[in-house]
């Protein structure tokens, strides 16, 4: 009888060890999310400066030729291998990209335009652009885009000649310095951003991949009050 | 038990009664159950709930979608009535009394209930078959995809496209609608801006996956397939906003796939159209020359890009014909 019970108590524990494992593994796993946030007063018009790189590999993850953005987490001074950001209600954001990767052709020419940031430019290498060609020449590796805020930025790349980074988070190598700015709305939301550049390479198309995976080429920019 | 039967053999009274009398009374009484309350139901759908029956008024093909469903709840409404009804009279009627222990009278089939019952739902069928039929043709192909050649088009009056429409092309992509406007120059924007009263020309394509453009007060929805021109219509008929989401499951950010769009005065929307065109002008002269398909691999200058960057595959695709290589 004792034998019984201790086999029934075991298998009950093994079934919600698994259901544990699942939720925590599934639900509540993923990249964390780099607060940009803290100690800015929403609705403030507070600047708010994120950084990011985007490179031509990630070596910290199961999938290391998946080309991908990190985040500098302000609080501990390295970067995340993630694509959540958190940032205040009705603040200035200017976001820094770090563009390691190399070019891809944009798939629709349009996204080479600007938009949705603060006088529809960015600045690339501190020149503004308001639109790149990526049909024109190597220049353009991957996108910055919020559809829900409009705004679009193509990210420029170095020269087709570059020899690029090969370890992940990149910390030297040639590369391009993209900035822009933005306004967060006023009201709390979780917004989806993107690249919208195919560079899933190995994917039908170069969407998949990387393109469709949060913590490598999309994510969310958490907007708090 | 009491007696009882199907519709219109109902249960023997008490007594000698002639044959068939009882049928009759039966019928007689759930017939005039049913009919007021038929009435009232369609006078009910007809003038109160029709007029909120999705998707609106706000364009041909909506209008012509919800008064096709106000004719479709008009015609069920009193089949499921009379289901009920019948049931209802079922239980009151000839249910088991308190103390009745005796079974039923046997069933032999009622020619006249079993007739009436396939004569009936044939002619409903057959009616809606023909009705459909008449109202996909007569509302140009009621807001749906007609591929690339339509052969419902509407008689409008117009130069410069088939149909003498605005032409919209509209181009799906992971996770965003744009929307090219080739009478304007053909630039290509995130917005959609129409015109009132105006017939519309959707092209709707896609340069990835496929999608579907839904725009749901407009009562358009049409696949957007790659490589496919999926030509529907429509005439805005209402001022107002309206909502497009894709209805096709196409990828992790497909919940996020929606945007707003707006009907405006045809004055405005021609002040829209010039501004946009000198807005966009800058891109609009890197885009691929306008076509009726959109397929991005087949555009000379992409190639070049992609040989350039070193990352095309055979036939111009990105990779390989052998690819993709999943994980």
């Amino acid at each position: 009888m004792v034998g019984r019970v201790a086999v029934l108590l075991a298998a009950f524990l093994a079934v919600a060890a698994g259901a544990a494992f699942i939720v925590i593994h599934w639900f509540l796993g993923g990249p964390p999310v780099v607060d940009y946030a803290a100690g800015a007063r929403p609705d403030t018009g507070a600047h708010i400066h994120v950084l990011m790189q985007e490179d031509p590999q990630n070596t910290v993850s199961t999938h290391p030729d998946w080309v991908s953005y990190f985040i500098h987490d302000p609080a501990s001074g390295t970067w995340k291998h993630t694509t959540l950001f958190s940032v205040p209600a009705g603040s200035e954001v200017t976001i820094t990209v770090l563009g390691y990767d190399g070019c891809t052709p944009l798939r629709n020419p349009f996204w080479g335009k600007v938009t949705g940031t603060a006088g529809n430019v960015a600045y690339v290498d501190a020149k503004p652009v308001s639109v790149i060609d990526s049909y024109a020449g190597c220049n353009v590796a991957h996108t910055f885009s919020i559809p829900a805020l409009n705004v679009n930025v193509p990210m420029a790349s170095p020269g087709l000649t570059a020899t690029l980074c090969g370890v992940s988070p990149c910390t030297s190598g040639p590369h391009v310095t993209e900035t822009f700015s933005f306004r967060t709305p006023r009201h709390p939301g979780v917004y989806v951003w993107q690249c919208r550049d195919p560079c899933g390479g190995g994917f039908i198309d170069g969407f998949g991949g990387p393109m469709q995976t949060i913590g490598f080429m999309t994510g969310t920019m958490q907007v708090v009050s | 038990m009491a007696a009882g039967t199907a519709a219109g053999s109902g249960p023997a009274p008490a007594g000698p009664d002639p044959a068939g009398a009882g049928e009759a009374r039966h019928g007689l009484r759930i017939f005039l159950l049913w009919l007021p309350l038929a009435v009232a139901a369609d006078l009910l759908i007809w003038l109160a709930l029709g007029p909120h029956l999705p998707p609106g008024t706000m364009a041909s093909a909506a209008a012509n979608q919800q008064s096709d469903f106000v004719l479709m709840a008009m015609l069920a409404a009193p089949v499921m009535l009379f289901v009920l009804v019948y049931f209802g009279y079922a239980l009151a009627v000839w249910r088991q009394r308190p103390g009745d222990e005796t079974d039923g009278p046997p069933l032999h089939g009622n020619v006249r209930a079993q007739a009436s019952f396939i004569g009936i739902s044939s002619v409903i069928v057959l009616a809606l078959a023909v009705f459909g039929t008449v109202e996909l043709i007569s509302a140009q192909g009621a807001g749906a995809g007609q591929g690339p050649d339509p052969i419902w088009k509407p008689a409008a009056a117009g130069q410069g496209t088939r149909s003498g429409a605005l032409q919209v092309q509209v181009i799906g992509q992971q996770w965003k609608f744009t929307y090219r406007y080739p009478q304007f120059g053909g630039f290509e924007t995130t917005q959609l801006v129409l015109p009132e009263g105006q017939w519309v020309e959707f092209h709707v394509t896609s340069i990835d996956v496929i999608h579907s453009f839904w725009a749901y007060q407009l009562g358009v929805k049409a696949d957007a397939n790659p490589g496919v021109d999926n030509v529907a219509f429509t005439r805005p008929e209402h001022l107002g906003l309206f909502q497009v989401h894709c209805a096709e499951l196409c990828g992790l950010w497909h919940g996020a796939m929606f945007n707003g769009g707006e009907v405006v005065t045809v004055a405005s929307f021609q002040r829209w159209a010039a501004a946009t065109r000198i807005q966009l002008a800058d891109v609009t002269r890197i885009l691929p020359p306008y076509a009726l398909t959109y397929d991005p691999t087949v555009v000379p200058q992409m190639n070049k890009a992609m040989v350039k960057a070193g990352i095309a595959g055979a036939n111009g695709y990105y990779y390989p014909p052998g690819d993709p290589v999943q994980p």
